[in-house]
């Protein structure tokens, strides 16, 4: 057999070891370019309004202002009524099918939860308009209204659009990566920690909260952080439903605006500079959250399981 | 008194399991709900036009995305082209040579660059490729995509990769293969089908979004004539026609909606089995 000279064979490998090298490199680059270009682009109106840019509450493209903070609120609010909503049917489905589910329910269960996960944000935002809005507006809000209204927070006009079908919205949206991420750490979880419980004559609920839930704690609250990330960096599904009017309201009933959805909706005809260098400024905000929260909330799983790929994207 | 306690803890390990099987049905609900709505006003939607015929103008009843059908295909074409080859690439360079600091970032860029809205890709997509062409394009839109899939193909090659054994490696070498061999016509070859499945799932991922591709590609109601024109999508349709009050714009948003999620679910399927028939996937 003819072996390639060793010379030739250094070549071939070097080329492809540099090969590869380069593609590595650039995604670095990648990175570096979203950043700098971010921070490029968002220059006008850090220099026009500087910390104002966070702190004004008033944003009025038509007479230059561009004070982000009912963006920021509608993005907070919206994520935590998300959550509130996620975090306790997400761990329920974790146990469920970490802990409780036979085996033939594990299995279709795992993928109808990732099925939900698969379908785009386009039609979660379509399906929002047609059938969870009118649902809010004729069922939901009277029924809060009736039940709940002597609070603040659902009080007003029933719209249907509003804060509320973000959150719901949201909600359904991230539960597949808190789930699946909280399933991950339990079953990580070493079962002489159940067994030792049980053998106490723990039952498999006390088990569950007194050894596995302590146990996977930094990383189930990494998975919520994960969906937190995923609820502030949502766009489509957010846009169609929640009203899109920037203002700042007690009640989870009226209309909102978060930064993703500002952006969606005024990017491509923002012809004025400032405006645009505004919404960029919003995005680099965004950019910058949603960077450390996922950083945090790596950090927190990789202690106890692997984050399961391709979770977070919006 | 200890027969009442037993009692109650008895009764509150039934509650929570129930309540644990409770949240998995109620969360799986919606699910139900999209997918029959999907289905049925999708259906409604769906006839010979619908795939020939191009939109008409507002108002105007009949037409087809026969356009945006075709556009989704070039786009996510497009973003393949560019992100799979580098994703796997990137991967090997990973799971192969990369050792130390340099390999941790990469790796790291590559967990949270997952993690980035995609919104944001828009923006920079819009700020380097939009500006310089002065035109919204299928190229600037593709790029957007490409980069969305980049980190998800990189991580699944790596893993892929390192589920291959050494002792594959080592035969190979001891044979007198040099490294770039081994690693091309061995190492790949056998992790063939878990990268299939995993660039197939980032494939499926991209075909559905949208937001990147309002200020990159943008729209057209017309057939798609170079890929630096603008050009149609099915998830920009649907997102324009669902916020126009016209009930046939609303028809064709849901035949829409069907087409892409059975775009998006027939290629996650495919993807499975791709990797379960090769054995290397998950």
């Amino acid at each position: 057999m003819q072996m390639p000279s060793p010379q030739s064979r250094r070549w071939g490998d070097s080329l492809f070891r540099g090969l590869t090298f380069l593609a590595a490199l650039g995604m670095i680059g990648l990175m570096t370019v979203i950043a700098v270009q971010l921070i490029r682009g968002s220059q006008l109106a850090f220099t026009r309004f500087g910390l104002g840019f966070v702190t004004g509450s008033r944003w009025d493209p038509v007479h230059g202002a561009f004070g982000s903070l009912p963006l920021v609120y509608g993005t907070i609010v919206s994520s935590l009524i998300a959550l509130l909503i996620a975090v306790p049917l997400s761990l329920g489905i974790a146990i469920y099918l970490a802990e409780l589910a036979p085996h033939r329910v594990r299995t279709p269960v795992s993928f109808l939860v990732e099925l939900l996960a698969a379908i785009p944000s386009v039609v979660y935002g379509l399906w929002g308009v047609f059938v969870l809005v009118p649902w809010v507006r004729t069922a939901l809000e009277p029924f809060l209204q009736k039940t709940l209204g002597w609070l603040p927070f659902f009080q007003g006009t029933y719209y249907g659009f509003g804060m509320l079908a973000a959150g719901i919205i949201l909600a359904i949206m991230i539960i597949p990566t808190i789930s699946a991420v909280s399933r991950e750490v339990l079953l990580a979880v070493p079962n002489s920690q159940r067994e030792a419980m049980l053998a106490l004559g723990a039952t498999r609920w006390e088990t569950i909260k007194m050894a596995v839930l302590p146990y996977g704690r930094s990383g189930i609250l990494g998975a919520v952080i994960l969906g937190l990330g995923r609820a502030i960096g949502e766009t489509m599904a957010v846009t169609m439903v929640i009203g899109n009017r920037p203002q700042i309201s007690p009640s989870v009933f009226e209309l909102a605006q978060t930064i993703a959805s500002i952006i969606a909706n005024e990017f491509s005809e923002a012809f004025d500079e400032l405006h645009l260098s505004a919404l960029v400024m919003a995005g680099l905000v965004l950019f910058a959250v949603t960077l450390l929260l996922n950083i945090l909330a790596r950090l927190l799983v990789w202690r106890v399981a692997r984050v399961p790929e391709g979770v977070t994207r919006e | 008194m200890i027969a009442g306690r037993d009692q109650r803890r008895r009764f509150s390990n039934k509650l929570m399991l129930v309540l644990a099987a409770a949240a998995t049905v109620l969360a799986l609900l919606p699910l139900g709900s999209i997918l029959l709505y999907v289905a049925t006003k999708g259906l409604l939607a769906l006839n010979w036009d619908f795939f020939t015929q191009l939109p008409k103008p507002v108002g105007e009843p009949g037409g087809g995305l026969a356009n945006a059908i075709v556009g989704t295909l070039i786009l996510v074409g497009l973003a393949s082209v560019m992100g799979i080859p580098l994703g796997i690439l990137t991967g090997i360079y990973l799971a192969e040579f990369g050792r130390g600091r340099l390999a941790w970032l990469v790796r790291f860029t590559c967990d949270v660059m997952t993690g980035i809205p995609s919104i944001i890709v828009g923006i920079v997509v819009y700020g380097t490729i939009v500006v310089a062409m002065k035109r919204f394009s299928a190229i600037a839109g593709g790029v957007a995509l490409a980069i969305i899939m980049l980190p998800l193909v990189t991580r699944t090659t790596e893993e892929m990769l390192k589920l291959v054994p050494n002792s594959l490696r080592e035969a190979s070498l001891a044979l007198g293969a040099s490294q770039w061999r081994t690693t091309y016509s061995i190492v790949l070859r056998s992790a063939m089908g878990g990268i299939i499945t995993g660039s197939l799932l980032a494939v499926a991922r991209v075909a559905g979004e949208t937001a990147p591709l309002l200020f990159t590609a943008l729209s057209s109601r017309y057939w798609h004539t170079g890929l630096d024109q603008r050009i149609a999508s099915l998830p920009v349709y649907i997102y324009t026609y669902a916020t126009t009050p016209y009930e046939e714009m609303h028809r064709l948003a849901w035949g829409a909606a069907l087409v892409l999620v059975a775009m998006v679910l027939v290629t996650s399927i495919a993807a499975r089995l791709a990797g379960r028939r090769a054995g290397g996937g998950r």
